[in-house]
């Protein structure tokens, strides 16, 4: 058995990437912007739409207010006419990137050769008309995802976040000024990055000055809210060859659920779900740790950013806070650069799509003002916090 | 001082035949827990099966109604209108099974006192045909 048979996700290929603008309110609908997004992607991999032969979305159309996806397959179906073999948006899988591990799967049964993969978001003109952020609404009762959480005044996932981010406080001892590198990185690559939306300087007296939200975390570490759509084209390996950018390889891919996947009874509420996901993405490579080049941490909130570094192995267990202490090792020219365009709490809450939109640009050397001089060969990508978790990684030759 | 009011209705869960006796135990002063009949272990969330032994005896099971803050939140955002702010949102592991870990609100004392591994116990608040298991400090402060 060769290893591509063995490790379906390396007989796959990212060759084309699409990015709608990115804004804090577009005057065009969620379906205009994932039309941009997917066209700019499919152009950008040479193709046209009569090569897509499936789709994949996270988390699917969730028909109402708030923003979150606004946007399912079947309007991007309809509005670009495809003709396609296999299609899957489910919300339920390994965080945002179960679109992506989804595409794998059906290349690996032979469904498809080119996948559409697409993210949606309008929640930065949702937040205008309502608080769409609330979980739960008062007067009636909580059929939802956080019921255990309804009576105890949990409007927002930054609520349930704190108490897991305490907990890693409490155990690493990492303090206020290391844990605000991560936002102070992404503020200076934001400023490199002409779509990030927030680029102004920031200080880290100006993070200490802002508004905490729920102990520890501060309005500096939350994402920002933003309309706008990324679409990737991921491909066979052997029909990327001869399109127009060099091939990137999905080198390894951690999709596990071997823990409790509960936002209450999660095995470890200071390393999340991570630890397992990491460990699976590893034992299907080999490389190393410190064989990557630079890393797009998902940063929902700084701290998954923190024990991503972890628990991907770039530094010890609970050692995050010194490894970022000074903000060097984390910057464009430190031994590993992560979230190079700004990340979600600056270029905008594109939802661990604007990680893997960024990482193929720096891998095709293509970032601006912000790419990484080293040379690069290799990108590690994380998503999602609590009980979710999803990694890969990425490699050009 | 943290009290119980925070200026607007607690948000209410929909309730069944399986987490009917978490949110009502608190008439009769009792926060019920599944547990199996023949191993002993709690399940929760709870659901007639035990992941230990695979029995089907698993029932409510009135607990000490202690436990302890294994972390917690204090919230300083306002996010609906009315909503009185600071309030601690904690996660409570019960006494009897560090796993079994509840969401709650830490009431009945300064939100500066509360602390990982603080020791709480439990009191109830009655909302409408529910009674929400809130903690408060069993610890001298
Ligand atoms: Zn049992």
């Amino acid at each position: 058995m060769n290893s591509a048979s063995k490790y379906p996700e390396k007989n796959t290929a990212i060759t084309g990437i699409g990015q709608s603008e990115i804004s804090r309110g577009s005057s065009k609908t969620g379906l205009e912007l994932t039309v941009d997004a997917c066209m700019e992607a499919i152009t950008n991999a040479g193709l046209s739409r009569a090569d897509i032969d499936g789709i994949a979305t996270w988390p699917g159309a969730d028909y109402n207010a708030s923003g979150f996806s606004p946007v399912g397959i079947p309007h991007i179906q309809d509005a670009l006419r495809l003709e396609l073999n296999w299609y899957s948006g489910a919300p339920e899988g390994p965080g945002q990137f179960a679109a992506i591990f989804d595409a794998i799967g059906a290349i690996a049964a032979g469904l498809c050769k080119h996948v559409l993969v697409f993210r949606t978001l309008t929640e930065a003109t949702a937040r205008k008309t309502a608080f769409a952020n609330a979980l739960m609404t008062s007067g009636q009762r909580d059929h939802g995802l956080f019921q255990w959480y309804s009576p105890y005044h949990t409007y927002a996932a930054a609520i349930q976040q704190a108490m897991y981010f305490q907990a890693y406080v409490h155990r690493s001892g990492i303090r206020e000024e290391q844990y605000a590198q991560i936002a102070l990185n992404g503020r200076r690559n934001a400023a490199l990055n002409p779509k990030a939306v927030y680029r102004s300087p920031m200080s880290l007296e100006d993070y200490l000055a802002s508004p905490m939200i729920s102990t520890p975390i501060r309005m500096f570490d939350c994402d920002v809210p933003i309309d706008g759509s990324t679409a990737i084209i991921i491909s066979r390996w052997d029909c990327a060859q001869d399109l127009p950018n060099k091939p990137i390889k999905i080198e390894a891919i951690g999709s596990s659920m071997a823990y409790r996947n509960s936002w209450t009874q999660l095995d470890a509420l200071d390393t999340q779900a991570q630890p397992k996901v990491a460990e699976m993405m590893w034992s299907r490579t080999d490389l190393k740790p410190k064989d990557v080049d630079f890393a797009e941490l998902y940063d929902g909130f700084s701290f998954h950013s923190i024990n991503w570094l972890e628990n991907f192995g770039f530094c010890e267990r609970y050692g995050a806070g010194d490894f970022i202490d000074g903000g060097h090792n984390i910057a464009l020219d430190g031994m590993l650069p992560i979230n190079t365009n700004g990340g979600a709490l600056s270029a905008g809450r594109m939802h661990a799509y604007g990680q893997v939109h960024e990482a193929c640009l720096q891998l095709w050397r293509g970032a601006g003002e912000r790419q990484i001089a080293k040379p690069l060969n290799v990108a590690a990508l994380s998503t999602a916090g609590g009980p979710l978790a999803g990694a890969m990684l990425l490699t050009v030759d | 001082m943290l009290d119980l009011d925070q200026g607007v209705p607690r948000p209410l869960p929909a309730t069944n035949a399986d987490t009917q006796a978490y949110w009502t135990g608190g008439e009769r002063g009792e926060l019920l827990i599944f547990r199996c009949a023949d191993c002993e272990y709690y399940v929760h969330p709870p659901v007639a099966f035990c992941p230990k032994c695979e029995s089907r005896k698993v029932a409510p099971s009135a607990t000490s109604g202690k436990g302890v803050i294994t972390s917690f939140t204090v919230n300083h955002k306002q996010w609906l209108p009315s909503l009185k702010v600071p309030y601690v949102v904690a996660l409570v592991s019960i006494a009897e099974q560090e796993d079994v870990r509840l969401v709650s609100n830490i009431v009945h004392c300064e939100v500066d006192a509360v602390y990982i591994g603080m020791p709480v116990k439990v009191l109830f608040e009655e909302n409408e045909d529910l009674w929400v298991p809130l903690f408060e400090p069993d610890v001298a402060l």
